[in-house]
């Protein structure tokens, strides 16, 4: 029987073995492992290399003043997704929230009268109750995520057709607010929108929220090990149910982002606004099995979706091919995740 | 070893004295720091626990061995609100108790420590030590804009660390899931010696670890004993529980087949106890 080990004990021959044997490869592993947005950037800055190196219209100012307006309403999505998504679930229901909020807010301005102001809040109001209600059916009837949303996505797209009549709302019905976002302006030799700032804003707010206060942590917890939470006593339905109604308010917004950008009120806007959205939060290195990644990351795919199309169509690339590029960094990201999750001490 | 004579043959007296006798004789529940009484919770026809009465003092191990099933984990679970009890009653220093919930429990200063040790792997080490209970910063900085106290948290989880003498993890930035089985071990139960005022439970602490790693914990419960926070230890591992356990609850049957110490039988006796090949006598 052995007695009290020693607790100065230094580490076992094999602990040091183990230590020792760090190759290049694991390093990179552990490296990747404590920072999971260095992945993404690295694809980023070669992606960014290469194509400059094949066009260099690619690094003129003008091109990436449009990369930053096309990528804007995809990341500030993307910002929702990834809450949902560091919690192991998935919103299907993104691009179907965003457009009711954005018919809500233009049709109320354009048709019934409302004020823009009021109008638009009322819109940001009918995206948060969205999400609100999928964080019920969530966390009330317990029915998985992939579910709910799959639910949802149709329902909020007819209710989306049914009030608006399937009708698009212009620039010129709308009042000034409500197409703030598309303001233009200029910095130094890049011709930005209001809707970049705001989203980028936005994207450093949800940031400092996750890593900083106690409810990013129990929202990284919940999606981790949600028994472990539950065991700790985070109270994890309130968690659960905060994040997707967070989610639903930041696509209540990004509706207002996206009228400035599109000019219009369609129900036909970001059609592949759900699956845009989770490759950019995969590419980004988040983890579709919860607890790890973040909004650096997610911002970081969510450019370098956007930097590979405008840099394959510079580079003469046939359309196709861009969309098969974008397939196979999906399962190189997912690849690479899977890598890092195998990291041993 | 001594022989243990049949129940049949004990006197009343003897009886009294083991904890066989009717009505047994039961501590003060002013001099204990959790007793239960009588405790009875049935699953349907299923009996988890029989009128089970249990003492921990002030200071003490309390192994709690018994066979699959034979209502260890009920027992635990209901003394520390993860299960309700269907009758009888919990004093925790001698004032009754109601745990509704775990959370209720570790509010009253009792702090369990599961055999799936509720960590989050893909958070540090300071993390974990105090998820669910976050420290924020002092001033605006934390009332306003609810910034948690990262460094003095991670200070404190170090501090916990080393008064407990765990020396194999230094750097508390570590995810829990780069550690080793042994030191993920070493962290739940130093969050739960750091939290802790009442006393702490174990649940099947070595179950999964080598020998090695087992010391270690076994080394950690003394140091939390030292600390003067009783532990409640529920094993199968008999050597574990005759080093550090100073009582020895059986539980049999949903019952307690006796409570005995590592003094006064052998490791092969409790297993006969244990298994009912042989029934309680005071060695």
């Amino acid at each position: 029987m052995t007695t009290s080990v020693e607790p100065q004990a230094p580490a076992s021959a094999a602990e040091q073995f183990a230590l020792r044997q760090q190759s290049p490869l694991q390093r990179v592993q552990h490296l990747l492992h404590s920072h999971p947005a260095l992945s993404p950037l690295m694809v980023l800055i070669v992606a960014c290399i290469a194509f400059t190196i094949i066009n260099p219209r690619f690094a003129q100012p003008a091109t990436i003043s449009i990369i930053l307006q096309q990528t804007a309403v995809i990341a500030a999505l993307a910002i929702g997704q990834t809450l949902i998504i560091l919690t192991a679930g998935i919103d299907l229901a993104v691009g179907a929230t965003a457009i009711l909020a954005m018919l809500v807010m233009a049709n109320l301005a354009a048709n019934n009268g409302v004020p823009g102001g009021l109008a638009l809040l009322i819109g940001i109001a009918v995206g948060t109750a969205c999400g609100f209600l999928n964080g019920l059916l969530v966390t009330r009837l317990n029915l998985p995520p992939f579910i709910v949303t799959l639910g949802t996505l149709s329902i909020y797209t007819a209710i989306g057709l049914l009030y608006s009549g399937g009708a698009s709302v212009g620039r010129n019905q709308m009042p000034p607010i409500l197409n703030l976002m598309g303001t233009r302006f200029a910095i130094g030799p890049f011709r930005l929108t209001l809707g970049v700032i705001i989203v980028a804003l936005l994207a450093a707010v949800v940031a400092f929220i996750l890593s900083q206060t106690s409810w990013g942590r129990h929202l990284y917890a919940v999606g981790d090990d949600i028994e472990a939470a539950r065991l700790v006593g985070i109270q994890v339905d309130r968690v659960l149910l905060s994040v997707y109604t967070v989610a639903g308010l930041i696509y209540g917004f990004t509706a207002w982002v996206l009228i400035g950008r599109a000019g219009t009120a369609s129900p036909n806007a970001i059609v592949g606004a759900n699956l845009e959205t989770i490759t950019a939060v995969v590419i980004g290195g988040t983890s579709l099995f919860g607890g790890r990644g973040g909004i650096v990351g997610t911002i970081l795919g969510a450019l370098i979706v956007y930097a590979f199309n405008t840099g394959l169509a510079l580079a003469g690339v046939d359309d196709q091919l861009r969309v098969l590029a974008i397939g196979v960094l999906i399962i190189v990201a997912v690849s690479i995740d899977q890598w890092i999750r195998k990291v041993k001490a | 070893m001594t022989t243990i004579p049949p129940t049949s043959d004990l006197t009343e007296e003897e009886k009294d004295k083991v904890g066989l006798g009717n009505p047994p004789i039961l501590a003060d529940t002013s001099e204990t720091v959790l007793s239960g009484r009588g405790l009875i919770k049935t699953f349907g026809r299923v009996v988890g626990l029989d009128g089970v009465d249990v003492d921990l003092f002030p200071g003490e191990v309390l192994a709690v061995i018994g066979d699959n099933g034979a209502g260890k984990s009920t027992l635990i679970k209901a003394l520390t609100g993860a299960l309700i009890p269907d009758s009888g009653h919990v004093y925790l220093d001698g004032n009754e108790v109601h745990f509704k919930t775990p959370q209720d429990a570790r509010s009253a200063g009792i702090e369990t420590v599961y055999q799936t040790l509720a960590v989050a792997p893909a958070l540090d080490i300071a993390a974990n030590m105090f998820l669910g209970r976050e420290r924020r910063r002092s001033g605006p900085l934390g009332s306003v804009l609810r910034m948690l106290d990262k460094k003095g948290m991670k200070d404190d989880a170090g501090q916990s660390m080393a008064n407990l003498g765990i020396a194999t993890v230094q750097n508390m930035s570590q995810a829990v899931e780069t550690l080793s089985g042994g030191q993920r071990q070493a962290v739940a139960v130093a969050r739960a010696a750091t939290f802790a005022t009442k006393f702490v439970v174990l649940d099947e602490p070595t179950a999964a670890l080598g020998v090695k790693e087992t010391g270690q914990v076994l080394n950690l419960i003394q140091q939390i004993k030292a600390k003067g926070l009783p532990v409640i230890l529920i094993s199968h591992n008999m050597p574990n529980v005759f080093e550090v356990a100073d009582r020895i609850h059986i539980a049999r049957l949903g019952g307690c087949a006796g409570v005995i110490t590592p003094k006064s039988h052998t490791p092969t006796e409790a297993v006969a106890i244990m298994t009912g090949a042989t029934t309680l006598a005071k060695g």
